[in-house]
């Protein structure tokens, strides 16, 4: 039952994951790309966070942090570059 | 894993905070403008994705330290990089929507003075002696 119910929830974040490539490939300016990036990275911790329970290893947890860290790098990365320059 | 009222607790989150995303993803494809998109898809991601993996405690109570770390991760870092993503999204002068009525953040850059981050020392000082 409980297997049954993080299932829904990950194909739920899975569609909202593919929506979101849809302001990735249409967005006109570049800061509509990154803000896409960021919700894609955000959103796939959530759906890490539920593989990992569904086949209960605690390990891809630690995964799902390493897409937090990059995420949040990336972002800021980018958007130093846009405003001044590498 | 149990199939107690607690697993089901945590399931039934785990649905709702994925139902966050979607409408955050949503809200991402129809705003008219970059800031609002930034506003839809920080607020709601988030909070979408610190629910869900609040549930998840219910159902694995001695991953809590894992859990509570992801979820403290994603509340400190989602807002700080948003902001400065729109910062700089002002600054290489994005347009704003034909629907806005009211641009504080350009009255405070005609104002602030012109950064000399891109001079060395050198320069600043043949400057000033000029």
């Amino acid at each position: 039952m409980v297997n049954l119910l993080l299932t829904i929830a990950g194909s739920i974040t899975l569609l909202s994951i593919a929506i979101s490539m849809v302001r990735f490939i249409k967005g006109p300016s570049s800061a509509d790309r990154i803000i896409a990036f960021d919700v894609i990275s955000v959103s796939s911790i959530a759906l890490i966070a539920f593989i990992a329970v569904i086949s209960e290893r605690i390990i891809y947890l630690d995964v799902a942090l390493v897409y937090g860290i990059l995420g949040f790098l990336g972002v800021i990365v980018v958007a130093r570059y846009l405003e001044k320059g590498l | 894993m149990d199939t107690n009222l607690l697993g089901i607790i945590g399931g039934l989150s785990a649905i709702g905070g994925s139902v966050f995303l979607l409408l955050g993803s949503i809200g991402l494809i129809r705003m008219p403008d970059v800031y609002n998109r930034i506003q839809a898809g920080t607020k709601a991601s988030t909070l979408g994705t610190i629910l869900s993996l609040a549930g998840l405690i219910f159902i694995f109570p001695s991953w809590f330290g894992k859990f509570i770390v992801l979820i403290l991760f994603v509340l400190i870092t989602n807002p700080v990089s948003s902001h400065v993503l729109a910062r700089a999204a002002h600054f290489i002068k994005v347009p704003l929507s034909s629907l806005t009525k009211l641009d504080k953040l350009n009255e405070y850059h005609e104002t602030d003075a012109p950064t000399k981050a891109h001079l060395s020392e050198n320069e600043i000082n043949k400057e000033r002696e000029e």
